[in-house]
């Protein structure tokens, strides 16, 4: 091993490093076979009106059964009359690298007659997470790794309705877009066509704009310029119109998923039908390890600055911080 | 009958390039190569394929960004060669303008700390080194608890740490925790001196320790076996917790599991360094030049320099933050903690500054007791603080 030194990449040596060189790039690769052992976790929850597709959307992204109706045993379709959080785990491996995926899904979300504060336990649910996490880390006895159950990304069903969005998607992604990632998508985009598609997104980002909604990619947490660059084409194109489908066709000799009609079959992966492709490469492909860096980095910390100034107030109206930050035992109400 | 194909062609190349290059290079360049492969031809796979095995080249594109640090504590009496280590270790030169003192002004000399930090980049990983040295250590006459300072200063950091990590705006903590110490033996005597032995048990819950058999090169073969020998004895006789080797899981490449063992069995390593380069055997090395021959520093079969680089660097430096992070910072936070919290009872202020001495450890059962204690306080004192403000607005 003596002269492992010598790699056969050619490299202009700084003046310190005469000849070998110190192998400190060798720490990606331990950080690598650490992750790969340890595994990776992602919350996703999903949100939106019964019928709009969540959970094939979700069996498709995954390509596999994790959603929340694969996992019942008894078709269940009636409508709950409470919003109910239910939330399923899966194990997936791909290429050695592990990851546990939780699809959180709401069903009874929009669909009562009055459904004023319907954002409300979803709301209690995502900070209950953001609390049970601020405990493990407090606690004095700490967990080496503490098992993340924090929602990293919240997918939002606006139904095609081609004009613009409704006062319940409004309010919904003004009051979660506080605490959570939110990345909107119009489903069931097959009822659209294309001019009509680019008239709705056009208006929904015009509705989001004038009501102060800042859905992800964030543009205030755009690190560099590179960054920037990427997720302004991004933000050129969300919210992406998706289709979702679990069944297989056969199209021009090769098996899709799609829907078939009698007047054509829709492809799922094909960018020039729907932008499901853009859609699973932004969640999973390329932007999930930032996706799950700003949940932690940003909105996991100022929900942790608020507990802790609620509970350090002293008497006299100055905040005063215990060095270990310990909260009292009862805990406030979290809704906004 | 594609996956045939790539697995024959893999089978291959690995005969090719192994007698060369690393594994590591092999594997990377092989799976570049396959990828490639599988993107022209594989259109079929691409269904199955999800794409988050990509998830640790994201997190790598993130680290690679920011950048590392590390930082390292070179421990051990004047004259041992650890600046010429350092200095070997990492290619570098720390020490330019050091001005060594003389005898007299040594005897009632104080240790101190000194901190030097280099920024060191290399295929685009940035590192940033600091190295952490401890002048004055075993050199005066009285070297009482001359380790004291040492311990102080790693408390100091992890004290910092903890209050940042506590602290409010968590968004740019440095860690400045000290994640290795190198121990300098010297090669002169039979084994462990008693300030070894005392400075080593005084560190070894508090970082990880790493024993090294400095100026090996006045040592021949045999006695440096006796002598590695003599000193595992007894670091195991006098309970000395020096950082262990993680194990090799069961499924990690041969080779690498063969580097683990002998790593293991060389420990603790006999390491020679050097400032200057000779010509050995028509090559430019760094070494030393006897009247009786040159000592090649990165020769395995003259020292274990090499395997000390490798193992620091190439594949344990992240193990030593871990367990510097998951072992040695929780003890020191639970301990903290719960001196604080008894000591508040029993003041009833709110701002006592912390401690910076844990107290040793408690076993499980007393442990569960005294947590169940520490709640029972707290409860109390928020009971007395809320007192103390309905007595204050009944003032008013």
């Amino acid at each position: 091993m003596a002269d492992v030194g010598k790699t056969p990449v050619a490299r202009n040596e700084k003046a310190s490093s005469e000849f070998g060189y110190v192998g400190i790039d060798a720490i990606l690769e331990q950080m690598r076979r650490k992750a790969m052992k340890q595994g990776f976790e992602f919350n996703i929850m999903v949100v939106g009106q019964s019928g709009l597709g969540k959970s094939t959307l979700t069996n498709t992204l995954f390509k596999s059964k994790v959603s929340r109706r694969s996992v019942m045993t008894t078709e269940e379709e009636r409508i709950p009359k409470t919003i109910e959080i239910k939330s399923i785990s899966h194990v997936i491996e791909e290429k050695g690298v592990r990851m546990k995926l939780t699809v959180i899904d709401t069903p009874g979300f929009g669909d009562q007659i009055n459904n004023e504060n319907c954002w409300q336990p979803i709301m209690k649910f995502i900070n209950a997470q953001y609390e049970q996490y601020l405990q493990e880390e407090i606690n004095i006895d700490r967990k080496k790794r503490i098992s993340d159950s924090r929602v990293h990304c919240c997918i939002y069903f606006i139904p095609p309705t081609g004009h613009c969005l409704r006062p319940i998607d409004i309010e919904f992604m003004r009051h979660l877009s506080k605490v959570v990632n939110i990345v909107p998508v119009i489903s069931k985009a097959d009822t659209l066509t294309l001019e009509e598609r680019d008239f709705f997104k056009q208006k929904i980002r015009e509705d989001l704009r004038a009501n102060e909604i800042d859905i992800y990619p964030q543009k205030e947490f755009d690190e560099d310029a590179e960054d920037r660059m990427i997720n302004e084409k991004i933000r050129a194109m969300i919210p992406f119109a998706v289709v979702g489908s679990d069944q297989e066709y056969q199209v021009n000799g090769k098996r899709l998923l799609g829907r078939k009609t009698r007047w054509g079959t829709v492809e799922v992966e094909n960018t020039t039908h729907c932008e499901f492709a853009y859609l699973r490469d932004l969640l999973i492909r390329t932007h999930m390890q930032n996706i799950k860096d700003i949940t932690s980095s940003i909105y996991y910390e100022m929900y942790r600055v608020r507990r802790l100034n609620e509970n350090n107030t002293k008497p006299n109206g100055q905040p005063a911080i215990h060095a270990n930050g310990v909260p009292e035992h009862e805990v406030l109400s979290h809704e906004m | 009958m594609l996956c045939y194909f790539c697995a024959s062609l893999m089978i291959h190349i690995r005969s090719v390039l192994k007698g060369q290059f690393t594994q590591s290079f092999i594997l990377q360049n092989l799976y570049n190569l396959l990828s490639s492969i599988k993107f022209l031809t594989c259109d079929f796979q691409d269904k199955q394929y999800v794409g988050f095995a990509t998830l640790p080249n994201q997190v790598h594109r993130k680290s690679v960004k920011k950048g590392f640090d590390f930082t390292l504590m070179v421990a051990g009496e004047s004259g041992l060669g650890k600046s010429t280590l350092v200095n070997s270790l990492f290619l570098t030169d720390l020490y330019k303008d050091r001005k060594l003192l003389n005898a007299e002004e040594r005897i009632n000399q104080t240790v101190e700390i000194t901190k030097h930090t280099v920024d060191i980049e290399e295929k685009g990983v940035k590192l940033k080194l600091t190295i952490v040295d401890t002048p004055g250590f075993g050199d005066a006459v009285n070297n009482n608890e001359c380790w004291r300072p040492i311990t102080d200063y790693i408390d100091q950091q992890f004290e910092q740490y903890f209050r940042d990590e506590s602290g409010l705006n968590r968004k740019n903590i440095l860690d400045n925790r000290v994640h290795c110490c190198l121990y300098f033996i010297p090669p002169f005597g039979h084994g462990l001196r008693p300030v070894d032995v005392e400075f080593m048990k005084a560190l070894h819950e508090k970082v990880n320790i790493i024993p090294l058999i400095s100026k090996a090169d006045c040592l021949t073969p045999n006695e440096v076996k006796k002598l590695k020998d003599r000193v595992r004895d007894e670091i195991e006789r006098f309970g000395i917790k020096v950082y262990q080797f993680p194990e090799c899981d069961s499924d990690e490449e041969e080779e690498f599991k063969q580097m683990d063992k002998e790593l293991k069995e060389c420990t603790p390593f006999a390491v020679i360094g050097s400032n200057t380069v000779v010509e050995a055997r028509g090559q430019r090395v760094r070494g030393r030049l006897y009247p009786w021959g040159i000592v090649e520093v990165e020769n395995q079969s003259h020292c274990d320099f090499v395997k000390l680089r490798n193992m620091l660097i190439r594949s344990h430096m992240h193990d030593l933050k871990d367990v510097t992070c998951d072992v040695h910072y929780e003890n020191y936070r639970a301990h903290c903690i719960q001196e604080m919290t008894s000591k508040l009872a029993q003041d009833n202020r709110t701002d006592s500054p912390l401690p910076l001495l844990p107290l040793p450890t408690p076993d499980v059962e007393t442990e569960r007791l005294i947590k169940m204690k520490d709640e029972e306080l707290k409860r109390m004192q928020e009971m007395l603080e809320k007192m103390q403000q309905q007595m204050h607005e009944k003032d008013q």
